[in-house]
């Protein structure tokens, strides 16, 4: 089927980042992140100096260097949230707008918090992104379980991986045959009015909540076929050694000294 | 791609350490007792909810045009609430966001606490709540179906601004964004976001009742939520709905009482410094205070949790 | 045909020629009352290959869900001398090896490793007996090398071998496939049907592919409208155009 990939951002290589094990990742991942909050604004030589730490690591994981900058496109759009940031703070005044009732004033305070509000976000895209196009999702769910998520959310998710692309080819199935069914194509406002639309959209979302319904009734009998009875066991091979450990102590070392660093 | 990001995802970096913090402690603490009473339920819950999730995360991508270009779809809170139950919705709609911000980015990590409150936890306990309101069984099914319906609608708008107001909250309490700008924006833009919510979710549910009624008759029973959950959901919709237009005509009046309450009683000008801007004052304003504010900060949390979900335990254990 | 399991773990071997699943007038309504099984008797022996044939609706899905107690109706089933009850239930799903039409159904997991390993999990073996068992099963379907991959990445073909070795990781007395050549193409089907040709297993095969009948499977059982119509020879029942045409079946 056409999307049986989009998902997947996984790059199979073999590399070093690739061998790590996932909870170290994951942990490190989100030390990462946490690290990136902590930063006063207008850090910017830490800025750089963690840019450069995903830089190091993309090259360690045998990605192309921009690789994970092409893909954090995807925060741009909710940059618009923070660009009330401009305006907030107090400070030497840049330029002022009026906006019918609203007066804009666009200060330097406000211009070093919304760019570093965007560089924050923008490090720690890259790093989430480091983390899935080197690691494979089951290893990620794998690392979930062991950082003690509870089991039934681990297998809620196990099976949403597995049947997220079953489900959404079902999906685009409804939609083509919609748009092979209607004269106009959609984006012209064909066939009816709005709440007509909505309507067939409505349907088509319940068609689909009917077969999706039925096929756990199917997944739960082969569950049961082979010896499901209300307790899910798995075999979870993924362990810390002490090297994990190290890497980990360095980290967080690097990661705080760079905490004081910024701060100097 | 047939999605769009829905403009809720919070991205990490928009939220401060303290309201990311904050928000996954809540977040946490509700799961846990989700996950309790999920845990009791039949067998075949888990094959369901699994396949449920996977089902809401297909369903946002069917959408349809509304005017100049954008299409509205759906974001299912409310939706997966009323068909599997509050506590089954809600840890389905974590994994949808969970699934969302790990593997596609769309929405971060730190701040994931924050998305599933607003977008999963909130939008579920009113899609149930107020739906809970119809009858189970009247001597007029046609009509008892159509208030069952309606309701099911205005909870669905509902649970959207609920995430709006409280995503505009989060901001602001952030230093992100200026509330009166964030809010009445935010606001707007949901309003009409929440018009194709509630449109989807209503003709959704009335295809399941013409085809599988026996399914949404169980959503009814007692196993799946108590009369308790009429009042969460309908004292969040209150707070929605009086806070809404109080805090988008006048902001001020928000900063005010947040001002009144403490939270800006050392005249400073972050809002969220319950740890004054991230230091401690015995250890002055040095790089390790900040960072030690930090580790303080995720320990009282952590300890938090502790404690509440050893209480929930304990009530547990009464209850048997 | 004798079975024999080399590992020390399997079941005991069953002397040959036996029974290994007995039904007695076994009766099935879903509970919208419609109804599904009328009066079934059917007995299986030790190395028998069984193909189940018969209109969409016939009841051999239903009949199949029977096999491992998923379903059960009113009748006696037997299933390697066990009397099907709750006590019985988990040593007959280990024994009764049931193998979903849809193999997006049969593997839920999200690698294959996962999946194969499920059964062996659950019932409750070490996990150098589960790593044990995945990879004979794999060999046995010649997927060896593919634990790693994810489900979704599968072609149909790939699905329905790995669809079938989540169950041969359990050591079954009796494979039950239901319509393991749907939706195959032509030279995925004819993969499959060495594949089956080469188990040396019991199976009772539901199918509405007649030539894959004739080819592997000796004995033919003929169902409609919730029962038995015919149960014979193959290559005798295919040959009798009037029995075939009165059930919708075509002569090949």
């Amino acid at each position: 089927m056409a999307h049986q990939n989009i998902f997947d951002q996984y790059k199979a290589e073999n590399s070093v980042i690739h061998r790590l094990s996932p909870i170290v990742k994951v942990v490190l991942a989100v030390l990462f992140i946490f690290s990136n909050a902590l930063l006063p604004d207008g850090a910017w030589l830490s800025f750089a100096l963690k840019w450069g730490a995903i830089l190091m690591l993309s090259l360690l994981a045998k990605l192309e260097w921009h690789y994970t900058l092409k893909r954090s496109v995807i925060v741009l759009p909710f940059a618009l949230a923070g660009i009330s940031a401009l305006f907030s703070l107090p400070g030497k005044t840049l330029a002022i707008w009026q906006l019918g009732s609203l007066e804009l004033i666009l200060t330097d305070a406000g211009l070093l918090r919304f760019e570093s509000i965007l560089l924050r976000s923008w490090l720690s895209v890259q790093v989430a992104i480091l983390l899935v196009s080197t690691t494979t999702f089951p290893d990620l769910i794998h690392a979930l379980e062991h950082l003690r998520l509870p089991k039934m959310l681990v297998t809620v998710i196990a099976f949403l991986y597995r049947y997220m692309t079953v489900l959404s080819d079902e999906a685009l199935r409804l939609l083509r045959a919609r748009q092979s069914r209607s004269a106009l194509l959609p984006e012209q406002r064909g066939g009816g009015n709005l709440l007509w639309r909505a309507r067939t959209a409505g349907n088509m979302v319940g068609q689909l909540f009917l077969r999706s319904y039925e096929r756990s009734d199917r997944i739960y009998y082969a569950m049961l076929s082979r010896g499901y009875s209300g307790h899910l066991r798995t075999l979870n091979p993924h362990n810390i050694n002490i090297r994990d450990w190290l890497l980990l102590m360095l980290s967080f070392l690097l990661i705080t000294f760079l905490q004081f660093f910024a701060r100097l | 791609m047939h999605f769009s990001p829905a403009p809720l995802h919070i991205p990490d970096g928009f939220l401060s350490i303290i309201v990311s913090v904050i928000s996954w402690a809540i977040t946490i603490a509700i799961l846990s007792v989700a996950v309790k009473h999920t845990e009791n339920l039949d067998e075949k819950q888990v094959p369901l909810m699994g396949v449920m999730a996977a089902f809401i995360f297909a369903a946002q991508m069917i959408n349809f045009p509304v005017a100049g270009g954008t299409s509205g779809h759906l974001l299912g809170g409310a939706f997966a609430a009323i068909i599997l139950g509050p506590w089954a919705g809600m840890l389905v709609m974590t994994a949808v966001i969970g699934v969302q911000g790990l593997l596609l980015q769309d929405g971060g990590l730190l701040v994931m606490g924050a998305n599933i409150l607003n977008m999963g936890l909130v939008t579920s306990a009113i899609g149930f709540g107020l739906y809970r309101l119809a009858p189970s069984s009247t001597e007029n099914p046609q009509q008892n179906r159509n208030l069952k319906l309606g309701l099911a609608g205005i909870a669905a708008w509902l649970s959207v601004m609920a995430g709006a107001l409280l995503t505009s909250l989060q901001l602001w309490l952030s230093d992100t964004a200026r509330l009166d700008i964030v809010l009445p924006a935010m606001l707007g833009i949901h309003a009409l976001i929440g018009i194709g919510e509630t449109l989807i979710t209503v003709s959704a549910l009335a295809f399941i009742f013409r085809t599988r009624p026996d399914l949404l008759d169980q959503a009814q029973g007692q196993e799946r939520g108590g009369r308790a959950w009429i009042f969460v959901g309908v004292a969040i919709s209150l707070f929605v709905l009086i806070l809404s237009p109080l805090a988008s005509s006048n902001p001020d009046g928000l900063e005010r009482v947040a001002s009144d309450l403490g939270f800006l009683a050392q005249g400073i000008d972050s809002p969220y410094s319950i740890l004054p801007d991230y230091t401690l004052p015995f250890l002055g304003d040095s790089a390790f205070s900040t960072v030690a504010a930090g580790v303080i900060g995720a320990f009282v949390v952590g300890a938090i949790i502790f404690i509440i979900s050893k209480m929930k335990r304990v009530n547990i254990r009464a209850d048997k | 045909m004798p079975i024999t399991h080399n590992s020390p773990t399997a079941p005991p071997a069953l002397p040959t020629d036996s029974t290994v699943i007995s039904i007695k007038g076994l009766d099935f309504s879903y509970p919208d009352r419609h109804i599904a099984l009328k009066n079934i008797s059917l007995s299986i022996k030790e190395g028998e290959k069984i193909a189940l044939v018969g209109p969409n609706g016939a009841g051999k899905s239903t009949l199949m869900l029977h096999l491992n107690g998923i379903l059960s109706g009113g009748g006696d089933l037997e299933v390697g001398l066990l009397p099907l009850n709750k006590q019985n239930l988990p040593v007959i799903r280990s024994l009764v090896g049931l193998v979903f039409q849809n193999p997006d159904d049969q593997l839920f997991s999200p690698t294959v490793f996962e999946d194969v390993a499920f059964g062996p999990l659950h019932m409750g073996l070490s996990e150098d007996e589960v790593r044990t068992r995945v990879d004979e099963a794999l060999a046995q379907v010649d997927m060896r090398g593919f634990e790693d991959r994810l489900s979704h990445h599968l072609s149909t073909g790939q699905k329905k071998r790995i669809a079938i070795a989540t169950v041969l990781s359990m050591y079954p007395q009796i494979l039950v496939l239901d319509e393991p050549s749907a939706g195959l193409d032509p030279r995925a089907r004819r993969g499959l049907i060495n594949l089956l040709r080469d188990l040396p297993l019991t199976m009772l095969v539901s199918t509405h592919d007649l030539h894959m009948a004739k080819e592997l499977f000796p004995r033919m059982v003929i169902m409609d409208k919730g029962q038995i119509v015919a149960d014979g020879e193959t290559r005798v029942l295919l040959e009798d155009e009037a029995l075939l045409e009165k059930h919708g079946l075509e002569k090949v």
